[in-house]
């Protein structure tokens, strides 16, 4: 048997030896935005965190001071109108999609779902503007809830079939084995099993839409004030970022800089929760 | 324990086989039965899993599923409380009786045909979200039974029935799975047995144990026996000798030889089932 190295295996260590440099360069190159935007956030934003930042209406051009108070709040209405419309009929076509329903009709619904996730933002605050804020004459709290709870429809379906799809088998049939009826196997044993990964599925579909600001421009459309009905316009965190961050100030840079800190702050947050959560304590599959 | 050990089938037949002679005949037939299949055929698309099965299975007794791997006798056992039906594309013939009720009427619920018929599975499975308390009474509860003090009084009823209550009722608020393989099957036995069930069927409800937690389960289907009818599948023909009264054959989807658990092993009247408990095939 031949065991000397040759000139090959010197050739192959090198190969070897590159494919890892690669691979791990590419790693960092993942990473370092992350790393970038947070330092960037950090550097240019805190200066102008303070208590009035989350407590104040923005201030009038040429005023120092002022905050964002109308936006996070705006912003939090917005994802709560977003969440009662995306996330039940999120969650419950996810079940349908996992539990119910022909092969092939599923087969359809899941590509049109996975089309839909494709779609850029915007065209859901197009498509908004169309069917609420024309209709009604006027932007509102509503048509900006309506566009993001619709981009977060698609997202939580996905997640909550694949995390249903995950459940085994087994437990269904011990369910459906003590004689409980299917719909209450499903929502007291299947979706109990999965509860994790669906408000995993939630929490990541809330987190993306909190940052979008595409569809707001022409639905909730922005507020310098507190807005104090459903019908009216709203601020929204992304939207204040962006007005302040094309606007000629420097003073709104520098709230743009800490609006988008406090944003990705949450977005991060939301993260870790998520972490967290699918760690976990009890015994669970998914 | 004594049921334990009985005389592995293989001697039997063996010794049957040396001496020429056959033991003496016994009866046929159970004499009062808690199911009474006719003429019954599954198919599972265009493929014939089950065909042409009649036999009854005796009450307060335990009847063994024996054949080899793909002969159909999952899908029987699975059959006699509809939970073949979970599988697409499912079809079947003839009729199923339980104590006189026709499971497949269609006036019939599967869900109040599983309520009747119980059923332990290969893996055992408590619910991972579910302590061992809320895992025994969870058929109960989603039943609608609401009542604490009976709930209570059928968790220790049923975990004494399992032969468990004494190693977990002090743990009771602990997670299901946070017991031992042989513990979380008697679980599983004792959840199957709280909402009391006529039949339990057993699908090879030892294969993933250790032949001492082995041993524990089939000292409850002894002991189960006085109270249940009981059917289960079985790749081991040793625990088929030991724990069956009645021992069914099944090849290809077909019955082979159904008969007393005593009489199939040592005098089996077709060839292929001798062939197969002496392990010539299979």
């Amino acid at each position: 048997m031949k065991t000397k190295r040759s000139g090959n295996y010197t050739w192959r260590k090198i190969k070897s030896a590159l494919a890892s440099a690669i691979a791990f360069i590419s790693a960092v190159l993942v990473i370092a935005p992350l790393g970038l935007v947070f330092f960037h956030l950090v550097v240019n934003g805190a200066s102008s965190l303070n208590w009035d930042f989350f407590t104040k209406l923005p201030a009038p051009v040429g005023a120092v001071g002022g905050g964002m108070a109308n936006a996070i709040v705006g912003s939090l209405e917005l994802l709560a109108l977003a969440g009662a419309i995306g996330i039940p009929i999120g969650v419950l076509g996810g079940v349908y999609l996992a539990e119910y329903g022909s092969a092939r009709i599923n087969s359809v619904l899941r590509f049109l779902a996975d089309v839909l996730n494709g779609v850029p933002s915007i065209t859901w605050g197009v498509v908004v503007y169309g069917m609420v804020v024309l209709r009604f004459k006027g932007f509102s709290t509503y048509a900006g809830g309506l566009a993001l709870g619709l981009i977060m429809i698609p997202l939580i379906l996905r997640t909550t079939e694949e995390v249903i799809l995950l459940v085994p088998n087994g437990y269904r049939e011990a369910a459906l084995a003590l004689g409980v009826s299917r719909w209450k196997t499903i929502v007291h044993i299947v979706m109990k099993t999965a509860s994790k990964g669906i408000i995993t599925g939630i929490l990541l579909a809330l987190a993306r839409v909190g940052g979008e600001t595409a569809p707001l421009l022409f639905t909730a459309f922005g507020n310098r004030f507190w807005n104090h009905s459903l019908s009216q316009p709203i601020a929204a965190l992304p939207l204040q970022i962006f007005t302040y961050a094309i606007s000629p100030y420097d003073d709104w840079h520098r709230q743009a800089w800490a609006g988008a800190l406090v944003l990705v702050t949450g977005v991060f947050c939301v993260n870790i929760l998520v972490r967290i959560l699918t760690r976990g304590h009890t015994a669970s599959v998914v | 324990m004594d049921h334990l050990v009985m005389e592995t089938p293989e001697r039997t037949v063996m010794e049957r086989m040396e001496q020429g002679t056959a033991p003496p005949p016994e009866a046929e037939t159970p004499a009062a039965c808690t199911f009474e299949v006719k003429n019954l055929s599954i198919w599972y698309g265009e493929k014939r899993a089950i065909d042409n099965v009649t036999l009854g299975v005796a009450s307060n007794a335990v009847t063994a599923i024996i054949g080899p791997s793909g002969c159909g006798k999952s899908t029987f056992l699975r059959a006699l409380n509809r939970m073949h039906e979970l599988t697409p594309r499912t079809r079947m013939e003839g009729t199923v009786l339980l104590n006189g009720d026709d499971l497949y009427s269609s006036t019939t619920d599967p869900a109040i045909v599983r309520r009747r018929v119980g059923m332990i599975f290969q893996k055992s499975n408590p619910f991972p979200t579910m302590t061992i308390g809320e895992n025994v009474v969870i058929g109960l509860r989603l039943n609608g039974v609401r009542n604490q003090k009976f709930l209570n009084e059928r968790l220790e009823k049923s975990l004494r029935m399992a032969a468990l209550w004494d190693e977990v009722k002090d743990d009771l608020h602990k997670p299901g799975t946070s017991l031992s393989g042989g513990q979380q099957q008697r679980l599983c036995i004792a959840r199957a047995l709280a909402v009391e069930p006529e039949v339990i069927l057993m699908d090879e409800p030892c294969s993933a144990l250790d032949p001492i937690a082995t041993a524990k389960i089939e000292e409850l289907i002894h002991e189960l026996k006085a109270k249940y009818t009981i059917v289960t599948v079985t790749h081991n023909m040793q625990q088929a000798g030991r724990i069956s009264d009645y021992t069914a054959f099944m090849y290809l989807g077909r019955l082979i030889e159904f008969g007393p658990t005593t009489k199939i092993f040592t005098n089996p009247t077709e060839k292929q089932t001798e062939d197969y408990i002496t392990g010539r095939f299979g």
